[in-house]
């Protein structure tokens, strides 16, 4: 055979040019043997083909043999069928006209009495992605999914997305969603099966915002009716087809808890698969299933230690870092329950270095007082280590530790230790943490600055290092006898420092030091003036002039503002808020865990995923930070916002995807949800009389004991709302995505509240006033866009959803309700509207 | 859902390349291999197996060094992608019976029929070799496995014993030999990997083992399989106390840490007499994987030692003791041991009559090397070097050299003393009697031993 070339084909160097004479030799050859039918024929085109696939795979263009390829396509060989499949496959979309010479064969062999041609020709038919070639494909696909043979069957399923991809129109008018969605329920095949889901999972998806009817199939997938059939089978698909349906197990909401451990029980032994994306797939399961539960969630996480660090250990190292990664994401999440498996996060020697990376963040985050003395005394071996990005890291996570901890006796001497080692590296990222150290615990400052003033300057050079150096000297100047001078002399090479950076804290340290020891600081001070005024960097200059001026004015007033007294710094801040993180987390099994950055930040919309959020409410920045601790979303982007709402007229109301993103996820297990539900909110004062009068049962008694007429009484519905309800953003989330609109009305709002309503937080305590939370909300001025939610009042799960989008231009409230129990939606929605009709009446 | 799939050489050559979905622009094997090969993010001079460049994830294993390739835009399970990508290797060597460069290579289209039923419009379909069989048609064409360097676990069997037939390892499952009739033959190797960390003192500081049950079927006609373990054999720490002594017929006590299992295996009757059912299906497949933290016998005793020796001079002394039986024998030992940065200079001492040594100073990677063809049990070695300094050392010397760490295989041991008591295969006829090869073998992970 002919050997496929073996150098680059990128670009076409002098021995080895386009390959065009080539092609057109092969052209020849295959022309010749189009029609022979002399004994070995078959077997010199099979050595053509393959040659015309070798230069295909160097990125060669062959299209040019098209016709000659089909002409010899007429053949019973399948080595050669296989191999004429995969070019026209290639070469069809480039070439639509000749695609259509392959129509006819390809048809033929849809029709071929053997099951496997019948599945091969139907999959290249499929695979020719012309979209005015899609006519010939109904028929083929119609009779492929009614086939006798699972192959075809198998391969017909998957045709349908193809053409969905080509044409949804013509997707949709031959009905073949329905043929698979009953295909899916009935077909005895696991495959077959399996392929039907995920051929309707990615349609309905793709289509779940253009239409509410897509989204109602989106969302019946996940009924338990479906999730049970396929749960029930399980053993019998494969691990790819398991890993498939997990996935969407894991998006089910269950009925109770029952259902939670019906699932739980029959997926345990999942988790001694020796696939780990089917015990990662297993594991978000469990997770997601026990967010509410958190005794069993804490289980969850015992039961799911073994078998992810067998999988660590087992199989290749990208393998197992992609499991360490979440791992690391659990141990981010709750350290306190790895504490005492700290020693499975010892880097060893044969780990890449981004797998050392994780572990040194696992470590440090384990690390209390029970076994801080053993990760400390590890990290530190590490700090020695050949591999320097890894001895830096190291020397950090001693220094983190020592941040978090509160008997910091022994690690500061270790620290003080790496000092002594005297490596440039060593010693400069040992400085910044020292710096940082003192920062929170100045009592070591005794200890710490014997051994910095031990430190030649000229031994620092990393930008940060000096730095650090530079603003201990002026800190701690009136200890370090020689503070004055060595500023001096760094001050001296002003001109050689290249990094702004360091000379800012030069400006800096030069006036405390000056303020503490005048006469032995005033010449080096003043030089550094001047050379900072002289700066051509902006900030430098700026501070210099600063600082001579305030100088100018009043000695003391400067030292006030340069020097004040400092309180130690409790809680450094944490680089990723802990709403990225439960993004995160709600991605887990995804690419998100192992980059640590929610999706959104790495991926384009429309390729998210099954079942991920649409961003109507995914994109909202999720803010923890609001009053009462309400969990509560803070839509921040205008334009975002308007996107939506337009989006929304276009008759998708129920565009959310049902993920669980957002689930408010307990950082400690002594259950959120009990400490949301008995968080104390402002109670409606009921003597006020502009508030609500239905807020709660409380005030209607009131009122009925006083005999006081309510002026809207005939239409106040008999419904009362808990005035502690508590829904996390999960929950809401899926509701909404599940729930049908049972009202949707314009009001209209008070000029007064339009001149309240300047911020989203105006009329979320007003109408927490009335028992009705707010989840989520943002927007500017005029454009305000707020998601409600309030729970009736009989102990029973029955919640209603309101979104509602403001314009105060135009003083109206769009409003749009949703309601577990439909029937009382009205009487909801009159008791909302009236709250919201006294917005601004204060 | 993946993209794209491609197999890049080491040199960034296309060997094969496959778009399911057309997704991703043309340019991403170069891309791709840019970034690989020029890696500098995050101070790490590694590319991780998963990365991001303009929203398309490249995610990669390397096997036989070749990289498997996927792409893709949407955000997959990493997992589902890299088992998927080691899977495609593992079945593409089952077919070749060897998988590097030139055996891919030659049998590209075989490569193209095989992706063509694994995955279809970016999901994968099914990567059992049994079920592939019905619908790949190419023969393969099998490459010299002589000239082949080793590769993988499994190839270490070669070479150590001469029980073992070397080419079965590499034979492909759809080729038939040249005689006509298939061998009938079934192969369980147990694989450990251990890891060991001596403090500077000689004290074990960690100790893990990872295990893997491998298997490799030529059976016709899928017979059942019995693989009994251990009867002393219990899983999860604290499942049963060590000093809990009967008789040791069973193979002794063995407490795994926790361990997974193929999806083929039945585990019936494995809390009752620790046996593993299966029908094995074509190809190499793990039986079992499991993990052991019970503290176990390293086989290796290493004590290292630096000193400084006058003036811009050190002396290093490395010593290592086999302990185990001298009925086996380790081999492809090597020893490396960082020295201080400014060693200039390194002589070595091999001791008097050494066979299959030597030692060698890597100047740019500042660490000696020591090899050794192999190690009988019990025996021990010692290598002294000389070094000399371009400049004074200042502070602790030991805290600028080590640790030293190891890498050996040994052939018919296993630290972990788990066993296969028998192999069982259900009779088809009294005639039936096939070969059953069960070999053992541990390989050094990471052993290192501290200053």
């Amino acid at each position: 055979m002919a050997p496929p070339p073996s150098t680059a084909q990128k670009s076409p160097s002098p021995s080895q040019p386009s390959g065009k004479s080539e092609v057109s030799d092969l052209k020849l050859q295959l022309r010749q043997l189009a029609g022979s039918r002399a004994p070995g024929a078959d077997d010199s085109k099979r050595d053509l083909f393959k040659r015309v696939i070798s230069y295909m795979t160097v990125g060669i263009d062959v299209s040019a043999a098209f016709s000659e390829m089909v002409m010899c396509s007429a053949t019973s060989d399948i080595v050669l069928k296989k191999m004429c499949y995969l070019y026209v496959g290639n070469y069809a979309r480039c070439h639509p006209d000749l695609a259509l010479l392959t129509i006819n064969f390809l048809q033929k062999d849809c029709r071929d009495e053997d099951p496997m041609i019948r599945g091969l020709a139907l999959r290249s038919l499929c695979s020719l992605r012309v979209p005015n070639l899609v006519e010939y494909l109904v028929a083929p696909l119609g009779s492929g999914l009614k086939d006798g043979s699972s192959y075809v069957r198998m391969v017909a399923a998957l045709g349908v997305l193809k053409l969905y991809h080509i044409s949804a129109a013509t997707c949709f008018d031959s009905d073949f969603p329905v043929m698979l969605k009953s295909l899916m329920l009935t077909d005895p095949d696991a495959q077959v099966v399996a392929n039907c889901l995920l051929v309707l999972q990615e349609i309905w998806n793709l289509e779940a915002n253009k239409s509410e009817e897509a989204s109602r199939e989106r969302e019946a997938l996940l009924s338990k009716q479906i999730i049970y059939y396929l749960l029930n089978r399980i053993k019998e698909f494969n691990e790819w087809a398991q890993c498939l349906i997990l996935e969407l197990v894991s998006k089910y909401i269950p009925s109770d808890s029952n259902d939670i451990f019906d699932i739980m029980n029959l997926l345990e032994d999942r988790l001694q698969h020796a696939n780990g994306a089917v015990v990662l797939a297993t594991i978000k399961v469990f997770l997601h299933l026990t967010m509410s539960m958190n005794d069993v969630h804490q289980q969850v996480y015992e039961r799911l230690k073994a078998p992810l660090l067998t999988l660590v250990g087992s199989g290749s190292s990208e393998q197992s870092y992609a499991v360490l990664s979440h791992l690391h994401l659990l141990v981010m999440r709750a350290p306190m329950l790895f504490s005492s498996d700290y020693k499975h996060f010892y880097c060893q020697f044969s780990d890449p270095s981004y797998v050392k990376k994780l572990k040194l963040e696992m470590l440090t985050a384990i690390a209390n007082e029970s076994n801080t003395y053993e990760i400390v005394t590890e990290l530190c071996e590490y700090a020695g280590n050949v591999d320097v990005p890894i001895a830096r890291e190291s020397i950090r996570a001693v220094g983190k530790i020592a941040l978090q901890q509160y008997d910091v006796n022994a690690i500061v001497d270790r620290l003080l230790q790496f000092l002594e080692m005297e490596k440039d590296y060593i010693t400069a990222e040992t400085l910044v943490l020292v710096k940082d150290l003192l920062r929170k615990y100045p009592q070591w400052s005794h200890d710490c600055i014997a051994v910095v003033g031990n430190i030649s300057s000229k031994n620092v050079q990393e930008p940060k290092a000096k730095a650090a150096l530079i603003w201990m000297l002026g800190e701690y100047s009136q200890d370090m006898p020689d503070a004055p001078y060595i500023l001096e002399s760094l001050i001296e090479n002003w001109d050689e420092e290249n990094a702004a950076e360091v000379r800012l804290h030069l400006l800096t340290a030069a006036m405390k030091c000056f303020f503490k020891r005048p006469p032995e600081t005033q010449k080096a001070l003043g030089a550094a003036l001047a050379a900072g005024q002289a700066d051509t960097h902006q900030d430098v200059h700026d501070r210099a002039l600063l600082y001579y001026r305030l100088l100018q004015y009043d000695v003391s007033v400067a030292e006030r503002v340069v020097n004040p007294p400092k309180q130690a710094v409790s809680v450094f801040a944490d680089t990723q808020s802990s709403e990225v993180k439960d993004r995160i987390f709600d991605e887990f099994n995804s690419l998100s865990v192992v980059y640590q950055k929610p999706s959104y930040m790495f991926t384009d919309k429309e390729h998210r995923g099954p079942f991920e959020f649409s961003e109507e409410m995914g994109n909202l920045s999720l803010g923890q930070e609001s009053m009462d601790n309400t969990p509560r979303y803070d839509e921040s982007d205008k334009d975002l916002l308007l996107g939506t709402s337009e989006k929304e007229e276009n008759g998708a109301p129920s565009a959310n995807g049902s993920t669980a993103s957002g689930y408010s996820a307990p950082h400690d297990y002594n259950s959120s949800l009990v400490s949301l539900s008995s968080q104390t909110r402002p109670e409606p004062a009921t003597s006020d009389p502009s508030l609500p009068k239905h807020s709660s049962h409380g005030n209607i008694a009131i009122d009925d004991l006083l005999g006081l007429g309510v002026p809207a009484a005939p239409t106040t519905p008999p419904l009362s709302l808990n005035p502690k309800a508590a829904l996390d953003p999960g929950t809401f989330q899926r509701k909404w995505g599940q729930l049908v609109i049972s009202i949707s009305q314009e009001c209209s709002i008070d000029p007064q509240g339009v001149a309240v309503l300047t911020t989203p937080q105006a009329l979320i305590r007003h109408m927490q006033a009335s028992s009705i939370q707010c989840i989520a909300s943002g927007g500017q001025s005029p454009n305000f866009k707020f998601f409600f939610f309030a729970q009736k009042d009989d102990k029973s799960p029955s919640y209603f959803l309101v979104e509602c989008i403001i314009s105060t231009a135009a003083g109206k409230a769009q409003v749009k309700v949703k309601a577990d129990d439909a029937s009382a939606s009205e009487a909801f929605f009159a008791l909302f509207q009236s709250a919201l009709s006294k917005f601004g009446m204060l | 859902m993946i993209t794209q799939f491609f197999v890049l050489s080491q040199r960034g050559d296309n060997i094969v390349f496959r778009d399911y979905r057309g997704e991703v622009p043309k340019g991403s094997a170069e891309i791709f291999f840019r970034k690989v090969k020029f890696w500098k993010e995050d101070e790490e001079e590694e590319a991780p197996p998963v990365f991001n460049v303009d929203g398309v994830n490249y995610i990669h294993v390397k096997v036989a060094g070749l990289f498997f390739v996927a792409t893709t835009r949407v955000n997959v399970s990493p997992s589902l992608v890299l088992e998927l990508l080691q899977r495609i290797a593992r079945v593409t060597k089952d077919y070749l019976g060897i998988l590097n460069e030139d055996s891919l290579r030659k049998n590209f289209v075989l490569v193209y029929e095989l992706l063509d039923e694994v995955i279809d419009f970016g999901y994968p379909q099914t990567t059992s070799t049994e079920v592939l069989k019905s619908y790949v048609f190419n023969e393969p064409i099998v490459v010299d496995a002589a000239r082949m360097p080793p590769l993988g676990p499994a190839s270490m069997f070669m070479q150590g014993t001469k029980r073992m037939p070397g080419t079965a390892v590499t034979k492909s499952v759809v080729a038939t030999e040249p005689g006509g009739r298939k061998r009938e033959e079934i192969f369980v190797d147990i694989i450990e990997k251990i890891s060991v960390t001596f403090s500077s003192s000689g004290y074990i500081l960690t100790s893990e083992i990872d295990g893997t049950i491998q298997m490799k079927s030529y059976l016709t006609g899928n017979p059942e399989i019995r693989l009994a373990l251990n009867e002393e054999l219990s899983i999860g720490r604290g499942g049963g106390s060590v000093y809990d002594y009967r008789s040791s017929a069973g193979g002794g006590v063995v407490i795994l840490d926790d361990c997974n299992f193929h999806e083929s295996v039945r585990l019936d009757s494995f809390d009752v007499d620790r046996t593993l059912t299966l029908i094995p299906s074509d190809g190499e497949f793990a039986v079992m994987n499991y993990r052991m933290t019970q503290e176990f016998k390293p086989p290796f005793r290493v004590n290292a030692l630096i000193e400084e020796a006058g003036q811009l001079k050190a002396e290093v002394i490395i010593k290592v003791r086999a302990d185990f039986s001298a009925s086996v024998t380790a081999n492809t030992i090597t020893v490396q041991m960082p020295v201080p940065t400014y060693t200039a200079r390194v002589s070595f001492e091999l001791e008097s009559g050494a066979v299959g040594q030597t030692a060698d100073f890597k100047e740019g990677a500042k660490r000696l090397e020591w090899s050794l063809k192999k190690i009988v049990g019990g025996a021990e070695h010692t290598l002294r070097a000389k070094l000399t300094f371009s400049q004074e050392s200042h502070g602790n010397i030991t805290r600028e050299a080590g640790p030293v760490n190891m890498n050996f295989t040994i052939p018919m041991y296993n630290a972990s003393k788990l066993q296969v008591r028998y192999l069982q295969i259900a009779k088809k006829s009294p005639s039936y009697n096939p070969y059953r090869w069960v070999r053992y073998v541990t390989q050094s992970n990471s052993y290192v031993a501290r200053l």
